[in-house]
């Protein structure tokens, strides 16, 4: 793993990081991570979700400020405090979902701001046609400057993402992940001008899951891990296999206590289930007493499957069946009544009303069965909640407070609670210990191992390698919208699951190297 | 997880000849519409005008037309500011309240320095009223808070205000008495037949409506209100143009306090309470989407212009005036409902021609 390793390529450092971090409140998600980008080179930033990519873009964006660190352009230190910053600073990003005014043409979106004027600094709006039209042909697009941006595809949209940071020359041009929901055809126009731009000086920043783009396009890859820089080496010292293992690198720790337990019967039945453009042919079984973690690469569509599963999306085909019992697709309700529950990703949007206290959170799901006559009485609604957090454990100062303040990790409990108490058979849950310290997020592994053997089936969507190892007896894994690999406990370890999440399944024998 | 929400594109939609035709006739549509979209206001305007002509041949006498002319003056201006807020995705709902203030404001002044020209009365008017927005506009462009609270709190804070200045100065009203006779021979006076303070209006639709069409800062504002995420990572000083916006609207609002002041010469308190909501419906009529990022300040000032003839024009068709709150509201429902058609089909028709380069 060598640093700043001279390569074939001998351009000067436009941009570098040096040493910067940024946290999230109690969230590490940059610490100490550095990059360098040389004029004309591409170069790959990899690591897996969570590594802190996003942020180091936002910070070249101008969109967040680092807590420490420097930035230097062309060996200055520069402040990259707004968006417009970056921009004067010559960065142009392109966001991995493109960021468009749908009401406005395709053409006054890339030039917002920076329009052709007259002499009177009014629009000339010939020349921006004009202009607009030159971007394209040089692109090779076809598409009406003056059409609205709204309607476009997601590749269109990107298309005119590329435009607009072609339009204003920039130095360095970022992508993240730009690749995800282009065609074979579209990325190879992509990877064009990507090299055009490469050839006339600038550096390009590739961020992207798929390998042989990555190798296919990129001088230099700098590997990141936990909010950490990892290496950086020139493409032709490395192979995917060596990318993967410095991506995964981690000691798995003994913090997942998943007790064995002797599987029961199939409770939750998922076949050939399809939402157009989103996942395909998805089937399963979870079993009574099982931890089935559903793994895979952000975009994959993990999330997506499960809210299809529990009725929050509609599904185009396939069947959902829970005990036995067909499932209405669609009906939240439906799904809750056959005996599922659901604890989402973000908990703060979409599990708990902040503002409401920890009783009230606790027994939302249960307001109808508490209340007498449409009567919710506060005893009634005091003692349910009491019985639950005593079992899973909650630290709150009183019942009554709200639960925004409560740590994370309580939080969480709170809303495992609140779905627990419906007494389901199934239990879903969505990155259950995200944002979370790591002494709680222990307990909660520890809550939903116990729950698994006392005979509750868990499906867990999890970005994190180490908790869907260290948790689930199978783990699934989604590459695509599609089902990459069904991988046991024993054969599940961090080179199966990353290389069938990449889309690599192809090669397994070379992991074990 | 941020996966992609919209549908893939159907594999190997690559290029045909025809592509770039299509095209074009897509962005030819999407002109059209906004065109059509005003031109339907116009439509409708002439339309209640023909209607109403055949009830009564004498509707559009001079002095009618110059009568709904000096009606409509104090709410075409309204409409015109109110659209840079709306186009932001904000609203403004204190500006009846701020022309109450403003007409007040000018009324003492002119009373006590009778001497005040015509000019300086509308300035201070505007500087009133430009303060108020001021205030509006940095609570939510800086603190943050969604401008339909903001602005519902202002709405009685200034009219508080108003009232409290007026009790405490002893002059509960001002009237036509009071006044100077240049500021009142200002309120009927006429160019070329047409009245001034209509004409002032126009001047100021073409303003504010040039400045949306054509200048950086104005296409900016369609941004803002399009996609305020987007707007931030693209540059876009977001907080600076919603305060500009909300001064603006503000100064126009405290202009037309004094249009107001110079058309009625008679002042108290309440001048301009619950204006607020016709200018919202001004604006949303003439094509204004409440969720931004669409409208013209021209489809503003028809629509503007049109519900102040709904207004004349129902009791000369025999109408009891009641039903002019029906009627508008009908009009604002059946305006969205037009809206929504319009987008839904507009977005159909450019969905089938995504482009793939050759």
């Amino acid at each position: 793993m060598a640093n700043g390793m001279p390569t074939t390529e001998p351009g000067s450092v436009v941009l570098a990081l040096e040493n910067v971090s940024k946290s999230f409140g109690a969230i590490a998600a940059l610490r100490g991570a550095r990059l360098e980008l040389r004029a004309g080179e591409a170069h790959a930033l990899v690591g897996e979700n969570g590594a802190g990519k996003s942020t180091l873009v936002k910070i070249l964006a101008g969109v967040h400020g680092p807590d420490s660190g420097r930035v230097l352009l062309d060996g200055r230190p520069v402040t990259l405090d707004s968006p417009a910053a970056a921009r004067a600073a010559g960065i142009a990003v392109i966001y991995q979902e493109p960021t468009l005014f749908p009401d406005l043409s395709v053409a006054e979106n890339i030039f917002m701001g920076r329009q052709p004027l007259t002499g009177g600094r009014r629009i000339d709006r010939k020349e921006l046609a004009a202009r607009c039209q030159a971007l394209f042909e040089r692109l090779g697009v076809r598409m009406d400057p003056e059409r609205p941006a709204r309607g476009l595809s997601i590749a269109d949209q990107q298309m005119v993402e590329i435009a607009k940071a072609l339009s204003f020359d920039a130095r360095v041009l970022v992508m993240d992940e730009p690749t995800a929901a282009l065609s074979g055809v579209e990325v190879e126009r992509l990877f064009t001008v990507a090299r055009a731009l490469r050839a006339s000086g600038a550096a390009v920043l590739f961020i992207s899951h798929r390998f042989d783009e990555v190798f296919g396009l990129c001088d230099r890859i700098t590997v990141m891990r936990d909010g950490q820089w990892v290496s950086t080496d020139a493409t032709v010292d490395l192979t995917v296999e060596q990318v993967v293992r410095r991506m995964v690198g981690r000691d798995v720790a003994e913090l997942f206590p998943k007790q064995d337990v002797t599987a029961g019967d199939v409770v939750l039945e998922v076949r050939g289930l399809t939402r157009r453009g989103v996942f395909t042919d998805v089937s399963f079984d979870v079993r009574a007493g099982e931890i089935v973690a559903l793994a895979g690469l952000v975009g994959a569509g993990r999330s997506e499957v499960m809210r299809a599963v529990f009725g929050v999306d509609r599904y185009d085909a396939g069947t959902v069946q829970v005990e036995g019992k067909r499932l209405k697709g669609g009906s939240p309700a439906a799904a809750m009544a056959a005996g599922m529950a659901l604890v989402p990703e973000d908990r703060r949007q979409q599990g708990l009303v902040m503002e409401l206290s920890v009783e009230r959170n606790a027994t939302l799901t249960r307001r109808w069965e508490l209340s007498r006559l449409g009567w919710l009485s506060a005893r009634r609604e005091r003692d349910a909640a009491a019985e639950w957090s005593t079992k899973l454990q909650v630290k709150a100062g009183r019942m009554s407070d709200p639960v925004s303040t409560l740590s994370g990790g309580n939080q969480q409990k709170v809303v495992l609670a609140k779905w627990l108490s419906t007494r389901p058979t199934v239990l879903v849950v969505d990155e259950p210990t995200r944002g979370i310290d790591v002494g709680t997020k222990a307990e909660v592994h520890r809550l939903l191992s116990q729950l698994a053997a006392d005979g509750l089936a868990v499906v867990m969507v999890s970005s994190e390698l180490p908790e869907v190892l260290g948790m689930a007896d199978r783990v699934l894994v989604m590459h695509e919208g599609r089902l990459a690999a069904d991988i046991p406990r024993a054969r599940a370890d961090e080179s199966s699951v990353m290389l069938a999440a990449t889309g690599q399944t192809a090669r397994p024998a070379q992991v074990a190297s | 997880m941020t996966a992609p929400t919209a549908q893939r594109p159907p594999a190997g939609a690559s290029a045909t000849e025809g592509t770039t035709a299509r095209s074009r006739r897509g962005a030819a549509l999407a002109q059209r519409l906004v065109v059509v979209r005003e031109l339907g206001i116009l439509a409708a305007l002439v339309l209640l005008i023909g209607v109403t002509l055949i009830a009564n041949p004498r509707f559009l006498s001079g002095q009618n037309v110059r009568d709904l002319m000096l009606s409509a003056a104090v709410l075409v201006v309204l409409a015109a500011g109110q659209t840079m807020v709306i186009i932001t995705r904000n609203v403004d709902l204190s500006v009846g309240s701020v022309l109450g203030l403003s007409a007040y404001a000018t009324g003492t002044l002119l009373v006590a320095h009778p001497g005040t020209p015509v000019v300086v009365a509308l300035l201070a008017g505007t500087a009133v009223g430009a303060l108020c927005g001021l205030v509006t506009g940095a609570v939510v462009a800086v603190a943050k808070v969604p401008s339909l609270v903001v602005t519902l709190g202002m709405l009685y804070a200034i009219r508080g205000l108003d009232s409290l200045w007026a009790s405490s100065s002893d002059r509960l009203q001002i009237n036509a008495s009071d006044l100077p006779a240049g500021f009142k021979s200002f309120g009927g006076a006429r160019l070329l037949g047409v009245p001034v303070l209509f004409l002032l209006a126009i001047v100021v639709v073409a303003l504010v409506g040039v400045h949306l069409r054509s200048y950086r800062s104005g296409r900016e504002l369609y941004g803002i209100g399009s996609a305020p995420e987007a707007a931030r990572l693209s540059g876009i000083p977001v907080g600076r143009r919603v305060l500009t916006a909300f001064v603006v609207n503000g100064a126009l609002a405290g202009l037309a306090g004094v249009l107001y002041a110079a058309r009625f010469q008679t002042l108290d308190t309440t001048a301009g309470t619950g204006l607020e909501l016709n200018v919202v419906a001004a604006a949303v009529v003439g094509g204004v989407a409440i969720a931004g990022g669409t409208g013209s300040a021209w489809g503003a000032a028809l629509g503007a212009l049109l519900l102040t003839t709904i207004g004349t024009a129902l009791p000369q068709l025999g109408l009891n005036p009641f039903w002019r709150d029906a009627a508008v509201g009908a009009l604002i429902l059946a305006a969205i409902a037009l809206d929504r058609t319009l987008t839904l089909r507009l977005a159909a028709r450019l969905r089938g021609r995504n482009l793939r380069g050759s």
